[in-house]
């Protein structure tokens, strides 16, 4: 578990308009293999800025003016996802990171099946498969995450909001990548639905060894499923702690006032004045 | 005081090729002026249908609603003066505004087409109604939508709903969209002016936390059938139908999980 898979180093962005705007501040954190790691913060506090920026998948006026991202491999390779070129770098997302984006509903097109979407993956990355194997791989995914086989000849509109999450895990599991960023994954689902989901990352988790970054506002359900936390305010990590310490012990006032927003379910703190 | 009856109220949908689905199977509550009503379930359980059968956007297949003891009319003056007492906020503050008009001509348009003041007071009382839900209103008046925050939008909607006075208000999921910091005033805002006008809300969500510390009484919707009610927090804290315990097993609850994680030494869902 300390084994680190990504440094992330002085990292910083700057959105390149008049007057700039500093999203990320001189970021460093460490990501270990096969943990979760939270990332909470308001909108516009840097996390979604962050957790795209490592993968480089920003576009202008977004510029990384300072820092370094090193993915190390289970290989023993170390990438510095910086100096790739385009061409290693194509090759390198969604086979070693890859993400599920917030709201499944549009991240998958919904003039295609599910099954093509997902072969769609192994077309480009694993041009040596034959139709077959695709076929058989994108079979075993599905059952993977509990969709069922059957379904890959169905459209997206076909499926519920939390099936069409669950394809979206499907197919950032499909390269079976060391990193999954997780870009509020269950945000629009019902909290039955949500449940099951986060369930089911926690198993894939185990089973598969890979980390997560999981991006939410949602701290109370952070604080449930991650095994560190790193609080982030205007571009800068406040607070960075196992989800005991920053539930228990948390140092930064603004992690105090961020606990204390949230109505709890079963305790007295955070409530309505009425 | 106003009395808003939902009386046995069901409601089937026909569905194109696969026959009929009942959203709402005998659905009965009375909302009251001065209390709140937390309406929970999950996706498909029937609390939408609730809300467009209040706001007439549906007809009841079965059972009545009746205000003060009056049928709802459905169509002309009397529809109008109805819907002038029971006003609505939407659940996306970025889709229920217009954005292509002013938040002055949000709040001015209920003024005017229900004649709450005399044409001279219409700006003194778009002022008064931006500044009882905690915005400035020179500083927002003139904007459009888009240059306000998702906060900002939903105080505009919630003023909105509020210009005709109207004694009852459904709220469907007014917060969800909200960051979670944020949510917490939106809410007291809400409760404040609940208190403060007398007013009757009805408050739709799956959040059980928010339901539990804004309602007086609860009521636990599944497949379009009340499966529990009853002070919120008897429902919440000690829930007897299965189908509650369930949504509050599902919920995150951050003090009963480090309560129970004793021993555990890395994370994982419950």
């Amino acid at each position: 578990m300390t084994e680190s898979l990504l440094s992330i180093d002085d990292f910083s962005v700057v959105y390149d308009v008049e007057p700039p705007v500093a999203a990320v501040k001189n970021v460093t954190l460490d990501i270990r293999r096969g943990e979760i790691v939270g990332l909470a913060g308001e909108s516009g506090s840097g996390k979604t800025t962050l957790a795209y920026g490592v993968q480089r998948l920003l576009k202008p006026p977004a510029v990384i003016t300072s820092g370094s991202v090193v993915f190390h491999d289970e290989s023993g390779d170390d990438f510095d996802i910086n100096s790739l070129d385009v061409e290693q770098m194509r090759r390198f997302r969604w086979d070693k990171i890859s993400m599920v984006f917030q709201g499944a509903m549009n991240a998958l097109n919904p003039v295609s099946t599910i099954g093509a979407q997902l072969e769609d993956v192994f077309i480009v990355h694993r041009p040596a498969m034959s139709r077959a194997e695709r076929r058989a791989a994108v079979i075993e995914l599905l059952e993977i995450v509990k969709v069922g086989a059957q379904r890959r000849r169905s459209y997206p509109h076909e499926l519920s909001g939390g099936m069409r999450q669950r394809v979206m895990i499907a197919m950032a599991l499909a390269l079976r990548p060391q990193l999954m960023v997780m870009d509020e994954p269950t945000t629009a689902l019902d909290v039955l639905v949500q449940r099951e989901i986060l369930r089911q990352i926690s198993q894939l988790r185990h089973e598969f060894g890979f980390s997560v970054i999981f991006i939410t506002h949602d701290l109370p359900l952070l604080l449930e499923i991650s095994d560190r936390i790193a609080i982030m305010r205007e571009g800068e990590i406040v607070e960075l702690g196992t989800a005991e310490e920053i539930w228990f012990q948390p140092r930064h006032d603004y992690t105090r006032d961020l606990l204390r927003s949230f109505p709890r379910l079963t305790g007295e703190k955070g409530v309505v004045v009425r | 005081m106003t009395t808003l009856e939902f009386s046995h109220v069901t409601k089937i949908y026909n569905v194109r090729g696969s026959g009929q689905l009942k959203a709402l199977d005998d659905v009965s509550f009375t909302l009251r002026s001065h209390q709140t009503i937390g309406l929970v379930g999950q996706s498909g359980s029937g609390k939408s249908t609730i809300a467009k059968i209040l706001t007439q956007l549906e007809v009841p297949t079965h059972g009545e609603v009746r205000l003060d003891g009056a049928p709802i009319p459905r169509r002309g003056a009397g529809l109008r003066s109805y819907r002038q007492k029971l006003r609505m906020v939407f659940q996306d503050p970025f889709a229920s505004l217009n954005p292509s008009h002013t938040i002055r001509h949000h709040i001015e348009r209920p003024l005017r087409l229900d004649h709450v003041v005399g044409r001279q007071d219409v700006d003194a009382e778009v002022r008064r109604l931006l500044e009882r839900v905690r915005l400035e209103p020179d500083a927002v008046m003139e904007r459009r939508p888009h240059e306000l925050s998702g906060g900002q939008r939903q105080r505009v909607a919630i003023a909105r709903a509020l210009a005709s006075r109207p004694a009852l208000l459904v709220a469907d999921e007014p917060v969800s969209m909200l960051d979670v910091s944020i949510r917490l005033g939106v809410l007291n805002l809400l409760a404040d002016l609940q208190r403060e006008e007398g007013l009757g809300v009805l408050y739709i969500t799956h959040d059980l936390a928010t339901a539990r510390h804004f309602s007086d009484e609860i009521i636990v919707l599944n497949q379009g059938r009340v499966v529990e009610r009853g002070p919120a927090d008897d429902v919440i804290l000690r829930p007897r139908d299965p189908y509650t315990r369930e949504l509050r097993a599902a919920s995150p609850d951050p003090e009963e999980f480090f309560r129970n994680r004793t021993t555990q030494t890395s994370g994982g869902a419950r």
